[in-house]
């Protein structure tokens, strides 16, 4: 098994702060991690390697530094990885993301499986690995949240929908995202960390993607984002006094009035 | 301060640091009142390759030594001094081996130890041979096939839990301490069995039992080093080991301090944060004092037996000795500082103040290694070292 896990290294808070003139997010200063649902990911692809045999390789999209979050996945048992890193990659959306991922993994086909995490906590749209399976052209699964069996060039998985869960086999090679009900992440193990600081991590910018630059980043994207804010916040409490029992009717009035009961 | 500890040095300490805020932490108060012994725990850290930390690379180890122990053992006791003895007393099982092993035995045992596959353990203490550790009734018989061993043993850290054991018994009775040897007993041989699991006052996740053998018969193989020579390699072993003690002890303390200053930065009385009263700012000096204080002598005493040095019995008594009485100390405090709600279970102080009590107890009490060391003092006549 060939698996390729799609990361994205994050802020390690909520408690991020914008800036207002770029309407993007202020990261100096803020310690990165793995986007949370990406070590899932991680864990089930090393899982399957376990079981199975075959290589994990973790790729991502990012800045220079994004190279770390590859790295703790390689200390947590991922084989290999590959930094996508190019100025021209800057601003992308979530078609843009996905484009350059897309690109990458054909350049490291082949291959037998994805897994992505089911969305970032920073962008939390859930996007990129549906888009990017659809250019790839791979059957694709979301919210998985749990792998029944890999066997005959095909995988069944079970994937969580509101009412409950379905059982879905899909061939291979397919995508899929994966929820956190899917496994516990390991942490990193000692050997990990030390392979991960020899491991030699290409980088590949627009050039090695033969990509033209302007079908990714910001030019590539198909929206934009005009403005970022913190709503407001309102509060509208009418307090209400007098004894209990005229509150009480002071209630239900209201409550009538507002047609609520 | 820094220790000036190599790069993996660090990566170890840190690692552990993060397993035991990732996975203790959340679950000590419940490992505690229940008793139970952290198997889950026990998995995590060999998944993170913390057993193969004190083990040679020949072996499928990452060839640290006593310091490296020390830093896992400390950084899991700051959350958890139950779950750091049970990861320790691993490592205690096998020094042995370590030392007195054959290549081949070597290679039996070590490759599982390292990945965490077995657990193993130390056995010497008896009902009636504790701090008098030479009068031990257990006994190796040689017989055809190898060695009968019958007797008991008491208060075995990770009894029943670990499957490889090294026993202290007698090959021959008539020579008391100097009929001793040491031997390896795997759990499931016939005639070794468990007795009861103690309830202990502290480290209560931790499974102390009596080992029980009757008529246990163990291949010629398992014996250790020479025969007759058991008294002398265990006493050689606790004199390695000890710094661990008392690295469990400046984990207990670390944790204790941290715990307090939490709790005096938090809680306001007459008005301020009692962090603020001069009375509560002397104690938690004091703590810091003797918690860093504990820490180096510990490193240093870990350092020193790391560098191969035969006469380490005094350093590393002391190292245990200061640091275990520290501990009682420094956690006896952090339950004055946090007052009435430091005496309730809800916090953790309670917990770190009756985990401390073994750590003046067990691997030598304070009281005997305090005689080893005034035994090398007249030695020395009143010369300094």
């Amino acid at each position: 098994m060939n698996i390729i896990v799609c990361l994205k290294q994050v802020p390690g808070t909520t408690a991020v702060k914008i800036d207002p003139q770029t309407n993007t997010l202020v990261r100096q200063g803020i310690e990165s991690i793995i986007n949370p649902f990406d070590t899932y990911a991680v864990e089930e692809a090393v899982r399957i390697k376990e079981k199975h045999g075959g290589k994990v390789t973790v790729i991502t999209m990012g800045p220079p530094q994004a190279e770390t979050a590859l790295r703790e996945a390689i200390s947590r048992g991922a084989d290999e990885a590959v930094l996508l890193t190019d100025r021209a990659f800057g601003g992308a959306d979530t078609w843009a993301t996905a484009r350059t991922l897309a690109q990458a993994i054909l350049k490291l086909t082949p291959y037998d499986l994805i897994i992505c995490g089911r969305q970032t906590i920073d962008g939390d749209t859930g996007q990129v690995g549906p888009e990017m399976a659809e250019m790839l052209g791979v059957p694709f699964i979301a919210y998985v949240s749990q792998i029944e069996e890999i066997s005959n060039n095909k995988i069944r998985v079970r994937r969580m929908i509101e009412e409950g869960h379905e059982v879905i086999e899909a061939d291979l090679p397919a995508a899929i995202t994966v929820s956190k009900e899917i496994n516990l992440p390991r942490l990193p193990s000692l050997r990990g960390i030390s392979r991960s600081r020899s491991a030699k991590i290409p980088a590949w910018g627009a050039a090695e993607l033969g990509i033209d630059p302007a079908t990714v980043g910001l030019s590539g994207s198909s929206t934009q984002v005009i403005k970022i804010f913190f709503p407001q916040r309102v509060s509208q409490a009418e307090m209400l006094t007098g004894s209990p029992e005229s509150q009480a009717e002071k209630l239900v009035e209201k409550l009538k009035g507002a047609s609520l009961i | 301060m820094d220790y000036f500890l190599t790069e993996q040095q660090k990566t170890i300490k840190g690692l552990a640091r993060r397993i035991a805020e990732e996975r203790i932490l959340p679950i000590r108060t419940e490992l505690d009142e229940k008793e139970e012994f952290p198997w889950n725990i026990m998995k995590d850290l060999a998944d993170a390759d913390m057993f193969r930390v004190f083990v040679p690379e020949a072996y499928e180890g990452l060839g640290g030594g006593c310091l490296e122990l020390c830093l896992v053992t400390e950084e899991l006791s700051r959350i958890c001094s139950g779950v750091a003895v049970s990861y320790a007393a691993s490592a205690l099982g096998v020094m042995t081996v370590m030392e007195y092993g054959t290549e081949e035995q070597k290679k039996k045992f070590l490759p599982d130890i390292a990945s965490g596959k077995k657990l193993g353990a130390f056995a010497i203490t008896e009902p009636m041979a504790g701090s008098d550790a030479g009068n031990i009734k257990t006994t190796a018989e040689k017989v055809a096939g190898g060695y009968l061993l019958n007797g008991t043993k008491q208060f075995i850290t990770n009894g029943g839990e670990a499957e490889i054991y090294t026993i202290i018994a007698l090959t021959d009775k008539n020579k008391g301490a100097r009929g001793a040897s040491a031997i390896i007993v795997e759990k499931g041989t016939p005639g070794f069995t468990f007795g009861k699991k103690e309830k202990k006052m502290g480290i209560r996740s931790s499974a102390t039992r009596e080992l029980v053998f009757k008529n246990c018969l163990v291949p010629e193989g398992n014996l250790l080093g020479k025969p007759g020579l058991g008294f002398v390699q265990a006493m050689r072993l606790f004199d390695r080991s000890r710094p661990g003690i008392g690295a469990q002890a400046v984990g207990l303390a670390q944790g204790a301090l941290e715990a307090a200053v939490d709790y005096a930065q938090e809680r306001v009385q007459f008005d301020q944060p009692i962090i603020t009263q001069p009375v509560v700012q002397q104690m938690l000096a004091d703590m810091a004092i003797q918690t860093e204080a504990a820490r180096a002598l510990v490193y240093a005493a870990a350092r020193y037996v790391d560098s191969g040095a035969k006469d380490v019995t005094e350093p590393s008594a002391m190292a245990k000795v200061f640091a275990s009485d520290a501990a009682m100390k420094v956690t006896v405090d952090a339950v004055q500082i946090c007052g009435g709600a430091g005496y309730m279970r809800d916090y953790p102080v309670e917990k770190m103040m009756r985990d401390a009590k073994i750590l003046q107890i067990y691997e030598g009490t304070n009281q005997i290694l305090r005689n080893a060391i005034a035994v090398n003092l007249r030695k020395r006549k009143g010369r300094t070292a």
